[in-house]
């Protein structure tokens, strides 16, 4: 069974969104698709600075098996990229929530964070994909 | 879960050791186990890996004289090949392209043959087709493992110690575990190791026997595929194909010298016309090279390649991450001016140009037993 933290919001496309509480956000992978994507060799960072729109794709993670293209949920600006993945993408599948953070967004929008998914909606996305 | 697919022998076995199942050539085969496929593959490299590798076609070509009637369909030197070894063959089309690779064992009184499990219907057909009506062509019903490592021959000394005196491309029959072993010392990471033809009712207590030893992790299809790379092997498929001859794919190896120009079995296999000139000549426009990349970003199947002029120059049919590289590792088809050792070229990997320099294979050096 993965790990769903339940303060972090989630997208159907497996991101999670960590609310930062100062207009920015934090988001990486979960738990789950870190598990269904396997071992983590690259991840291609967007530039700082960056204008996103929500549905954008911002990156690409690459696993020994696949390459995933990785899409914003959230219009922002890129304020900061976890440069420590070049030399350490393994932490993706180590510390999904933690050491494994992808990018830092400062949204547009902040009520958008509303429409993502709970905790709890997110775990039944995956059960029913598990199940 | 309800599916068309075939099951190896092991397949209870696979689940029950946590393996992530996927459907590959008809068959259902375990991608990966817990372990993940980097650590399945580091683990194959220092210690000892088993790979279920049913799915693969065993079968047997008897008759009055088998080797003679084989190499109507092959160009490897058969009638040549010592009893008790092995060696590599293709088999080719009319066109002088290839229809699958395989692996053709003297074992004195008949032929014991590996075929690719997509091709192995094909290549049944094309074989009782080909041969002459004083040939048999017998599909086995057979378990198929392969040990490889640096440790198997540790594994190996323990439940056939007699196995331990192969060496790499010789094979035997042995009795161990209550049943009777084909064993020969092959395989397909480039490791030294052994690959265990097995009667289906005892694979699996063969299987568990092999996993209860310290030194053996069960390997996935993921790592098979890693492994081989890093070793310069071909996939069928993927590298070899029917649009492409053994001057391409750099197998001239494969073809024996007594079947080339001016040797004493020249030709008689489909396609001699087109693949002899062409080792004589070299007249070929593309050439199958290795390919190592600077960064950590995969350069996959498919993906373009260009030279400093920005001229389209080739296309990967093999690549990933290789773990004990810690580089891109590819195989690659290229202008035949560029598959030359040290030759910079640049892979398009969304919409980047990242640097691939042509290396000489194996990447990682080879570890057989050679006595």
């Amino acid at each position: 069974m993965s790990h769903i933290p339940a303060n972090l919001r989630y997208t159907d496309s497996h991101e999670w969104v960590l609310d930062n509480n100062d207009g920015t956000v934090t988001i990486g992978i979960t738990d789950h698709a870190q598990e269904s994507l396997g071992d983590v060799v690259f991840v291609e960072l967007p530039d700082t600075g960056r204008q996103l729109d929500a549905g954008e794709e911002f990156g690409v993670i690459e696993s020994v098996k696949a390459a995933s293209d990785l899409y914003l949920p959230l219009s922002g600006e890129v304020v900061a990229v976890n440069e420590s993945l070049e030399d350490s993408p393994e932490a993706v599948n180590d510390h999904p929530y933690e050491d494994g953070w992808i990018i830092k967004l400062k949204l547009a929008e902040p009520d958008a964070l509303e429409a993502l998914l709970d905790a709890t909606a997110y775990d039944a996305l995956v059960s029913a994909e598990e199940g | 879960m309800s599916d068309d697919l075939h099951h190896t022998p092991l397949h209870d076995m696979h689940v029950s050791h946590g393996a992530k199942m996927v459907p590959f050539a008809g068959y259902s085969m375990p991608v990966q186990y817990a372990l993940g496929v980097k650590k399945e593959h580091e683990h194959t490299r220092h210690a000892c890996g088993l790979f279920d590798v049913s799915h693969m076609g065993q079968l047997t070509v008897s008759g009055p004289s088998p080797a003679r009637a084989i190499e109507t369909l092959v160009p490897a030197d058969i009638v040549g090949l010592p009893a008790g070894m092995q060696r590599y063959a293709l088999f080719t089309s009319h066109e002088g392209g290839l229809l699958d690779d395989l692996m053709i064992v003297n074992r004195g009184e008949d032929l014991y043959v590996v075929v690719n499990a997509a091709c192995k219907d094909q290549d049944v057909a094309h074989l009782r087709t080909g041969l002459d009506a004083e040939h048999q062509v017998e599909v086995l019903d057979r378990a198929l493992l392969a040990l490889q490592g640096p440790q198997a021959k540790d594994v190996m000394v323990r439940l056939c110690p007699e196995a331990c005196d192969l060496v790499f491309m010789h094979h035997g029959q042995f009795e161990a575990l209550g049943t009777s072993l084909w064993i020969s010392r092959s395989g397909y990471t480039g490791e030294d190791g052994f690959e265990i033809s097995v009667p289906v009712d005892a694979a699996e207590r063969l299987a568990t026997w092999l996993l209860e030893q310290p030194e053996v992790e069960p390997i996935g299809l993921g790592a098979r595929d890693s492994l081989r790379l890093e070793a310069g092997l071909c996939l069928y498929g993927h590298d070899l194909d029917t649009q492409t001859t053994p001057a391409e794919a750099s197998l001239i190896w494969a073809v024996g010298k007594p079947r080339r120009i001016g040797g004493e079995r020249e030709g008689g296999f489909p396609g001699a016309d087109v693949i002899l000139p062409q080792i004589e000549t070299k007249q070929i426009t593309r050439k199958r090279v290795g390919l190592l990349g600077e960064g950590r970003a995969p350069v996959r199947e498919g993906t373009s390649l260009y030279d400093t002029a920005d001229r389209h120059v080739g296309q990967v049919t093999s690549g990933s991450f290789g773990p004990t590289l810690g580089k891109p590792v590819a195989m690659a088809y290229v202008d035949v001016e560029l598959a030359v050792v040290d030759t910079t070229l640049y892979a398009d990997v969304r919409g980047k140009r990242l640097p691939m320099h042509v290396t000489r294979m194996p990447f990682v050096p080879a570890n057989y037993y050679r006595g």
